[in-house]
């Protein structure tokens, strides 16, 4: 048996790798303005965060982007909390 | 490691233009079809396809597939097959027709048709002027193609594999393709997708380049398993770059920039499109600037730290113009660049956009390959439509809007003809060779058990940074040399690369080390074949190669007027000869391409 809270700790981290894969999107715009999230919020993305990324996620990749880019705005709080993370990350020096 | 077997008539891999395309033909002649994908099929790099699909509809003005067909030919710089052209051109109008039955939303005009516009190096009556050609849905053609091809599948019974990694092809003894063996993200689970059609339908490998507008899903996974398999790679060192796409990032800043007043500076602030063309200056043509460019950072005068960029200026121009005419622009700066344009020049390089070769393919969507002295002989079972393949229409360079043609075409081409050879097949699929799931079983265990070994991230960067520096958009003998040494031993460190997440479930970590195995298949081919290539045709242009009357821009028909067919296995080269006999009509002849 492992320690108390390793099993809570692997799926949480199943949950965060499906995440991220969910952030694999059509547009590189997106792609690299999730790489950056990541980098920020990987350890740090609370239960909250991970719905409303999820939520984020099912919208379609222009849509997602003229959200992230300030062409539209959305009425939804728990969207507009999550954009507003996604374009607080600062533009990282060197993307791949 | 332990795996099970799920039998199907036919297995696309990629469910983005081209792959839901085969499978429409598939499935709505009642075949078992499973199409299995890394991303839900909408989420497919198709969706960044913008500018249209070409089809001579003839709906706004006269036009005709013949005139479509010289287009593509001299766009092709005459390296594309001319049967294979032609084929393309006559169909265009059959596959936006059906698809337009799909669902698909093009604009239209008052009269109800189908809306044209213009796009470049599309003309009338053999290149006489702009002919409005491409068929649109507002700015998200390739979205709302997709959209309505899924919807398509889901009404016909198309079986869905979402989030699965395909691995490794499955060929058999006598060379032929019995499936594929493929990854559920999910779970790990390993399965052989053991089918009588196996259809290709990957898209490109852009993210072989450090600066690619591609997305991150874009990393030639067709391609690997191809090459892997003993299938050449054919015309690899021909792609197609963007003069100005963000530095570091790869977003385009689009041409539009440069059309309403930007300049182009090196790091002594000097306008230097005016040495390199005094009229046009920044707005030359592309290649023109590119080559500029690349010049200007190869002869020390790039900017930043690494000196590895030029700047466009746009500071010059009043703001309301900027935030009116050039939308998008001051955020993909603000966001990708950390920039604000309004103040302070965009760093920008040439960036690499789409990949003209592929697995080499017939105007039937066969994957064919040299054998017995004929140059194209079909591979059982085998089919490949889309980015991942060459047809070989695009040739040496591709118009704009004939990629989504290409796809249309080729997908429902290549399902036709699995159709017709699933017809002519008995009941029974072949028996699977066992050695050929050992060794994907081989590779997925090494990573599994790899302790001491390269970083996958490090690693591909150097493969990108390696491939930006020796075989970007202007090339260069010593460097193109230089550059297969280099990827060479950058081979033998995604053979060693370690993950340390061996985790099952949705691992990234390991689909990012699959991925990088592929990308390194593509990244050779590229550099290999464009080493050998001593001319410059379309957007393979090398500097050694001169300006003569016998070749004109450095353009060699003499002795080059041929395919590159890469093989893996040994690093090996081979040729062969290109179509220049069309389906019905005349020859095009072969002239300097100028516009």
């Amino acid at each position: 048996m492992g320690r108390p809270g390793e099993g809570m700790k692997e799926d949480r981290k199943a949950r965060i790798n499906r995440l991220k894969w969910h952030c694999r999107r059509a547009l590189l715009e997106l792609d690299l303005v999730f790489d950056r999230f990541w980098e920020h919020y990987e350890e740090n993305l609370d239960v909250q965060g991970e719905a409303a990324l999820e939520k984020l996620l099912e919208q379609e990749d222009h849509d997602l982007w003229a959200l992230v880019s300030g062409r539209e705005v959305t009425a939804d709080p728990q969207l507009a909390n999550m954009i507003e993370r996604l374009r607080e990350v600062s533009p990282a020096a060197n993307f791949e | 490691m332990t795996y099970t077997v799920r039998k199907f008539d036919a297995v696309i891999v990629g469910a983005g233009g081209a792959g839901l395309r085969a499978a429409i033909q598939l499935s709505e002649a009642g075949y078992k079809t499973a199409v299995l994908t890394k991303v839900f099929p909408t989420r497919s790099h198709t969706v960044a396809a913008q500018g249209g699909v070409a089809a001579s509809l003839g709906n706004s003005e006269e036009d005709h597939w013949h005139w479509h067909m010289y287009d593509t030919v001299k766009g092709s710089d005459w390296l594309g097959d001319q049967d294979a052209i032609e084929f393309m051109c006559r169909k265009a109008n059959e596959v936006v027709v059906e698809l337009e039955h799909y669902g698909m939303p093009f604009d239209r005009l008052d009269n109800g048709k189908i809306y044209q516009r213009p796009f470049g190096g599309h003309m009338s009556n053999f290149g006489e002027k702009p002919v409005r050609r491409s068929c649109a849905a507002a700015d998200r053609t390739g979205h709302a193609m997709l959209h309505a091809m899924y919807q398509r599948n889901i009404k016909v019974n198309t079986q869905f594999f979402v989030e699965w990694q395909a691995l490794d092809l499955v060929r058999d003894a006598d060379g032929d393709v019995l499936g594929v063996t493929a990854m559920d993200m999910e779970t790990g689970e390993i399965v052989v997708f053991h089918a009588k059609a196996t259809i290709f339908a990957t898209g490109g490998s852009g993210r072989i380049y450090y600066s690619s507008t591609n997305a991150f899903i874009n990393t030639g996974d067709g391609l690997g398993m191809a090459a892997r398999a003993g299938i050449p790679l054919e015309d690899m060192e021909f792609w197609q770059f963007h003069p100005t796409g963000v530095a570091g990032a790869g977003v385009l800043i689009t041409e539009g920039v440069r059309g309403e007043g930007g300049i182009l500076r090196n790091s002594d602030g000097e306008r230097f499109m005016e040495r390199y063309a005094p009229n046009a200056k920044d707005l030359a043509s592309r290649d023109v600037v590119s080559r500029a460019m690349t010049t200007e950072i190869n002869e020390g005068r790039g900017c930043g730290p690494n000196k590895d960029f030029v700047l466009l200026d746009i500071t010059h121009l009043p703001p309301e113009t900027i935030m009116k005419r050039l939308p998008g622009i001051h955020e993909i700066g603000l966001q990708f660049a950390g920039v604000d344009c309004l103040k302070e020049p965009l760093p920008v390089v040439p960036t690499c956009h789409y990949q003209m070769g592929g697995i080499p393919t017939n105007y039937l969507g066969q994957v064919v390959v040299p054998k017995d002295g004929e140059s194209s002989v079909p591979v059982q079972g085998f089919y490949a439509a889309g980015e991942c393949a060459c047809a070989s229409v695009h040739g040496a360079n591709r118009l704009g809007t004939n990629s989504l043609l290409d796809l249309l075409v080729f997908g429902k081409s290549a399902g036709e003809t699995a159709v017709a050879d699933l017809g002519k097949s008995g009941n029974a699929h072949k028996p699977l060779p066992q050695e050929a799931i050992d060794r994907t079983l081989a590779r997925v265990d090494r990573l599994n058990h790899q302790k001491v070994g390269a970083d996958v991230h490090d690693t591909r960067l150097s493969m990108q940074r390696a491939m930006q520096k020796h075989a970007g958009v202007f090339r260069f003998k010593d460097m193109l040399a230089a550059g297969v040494d280099r990827i060479t031993e950058i081979e033998q460190e995604v053979a060693r690369t370690q993950i340390k997440d061996k985790s099952k479930v949705f691992n990234t970590a390991r689909i990012e080390a699959l991925e990088l195995d592929n990308l390194i298949e593509v990244a050779k081919a590229t550099i290999v074949s464009a080493n050998a290539r001593t001319e410059s045709r379309g957007a393979h242009v090398r500097d050694d190669a001169t300006d003569t009357p016998e070749t004109p821009d450095g353009r060699d028909d003499k002795n080059w007027l041929k395919h590159t067919l890469w093989y893996r296995e040994g690093s090996r080269l081979d040729y062969k000869p290109v179509h220049m006999k069309p389906m019905s009509v005349d020859t095009i002849e072969l002239k300097k391409r100028a516009y």
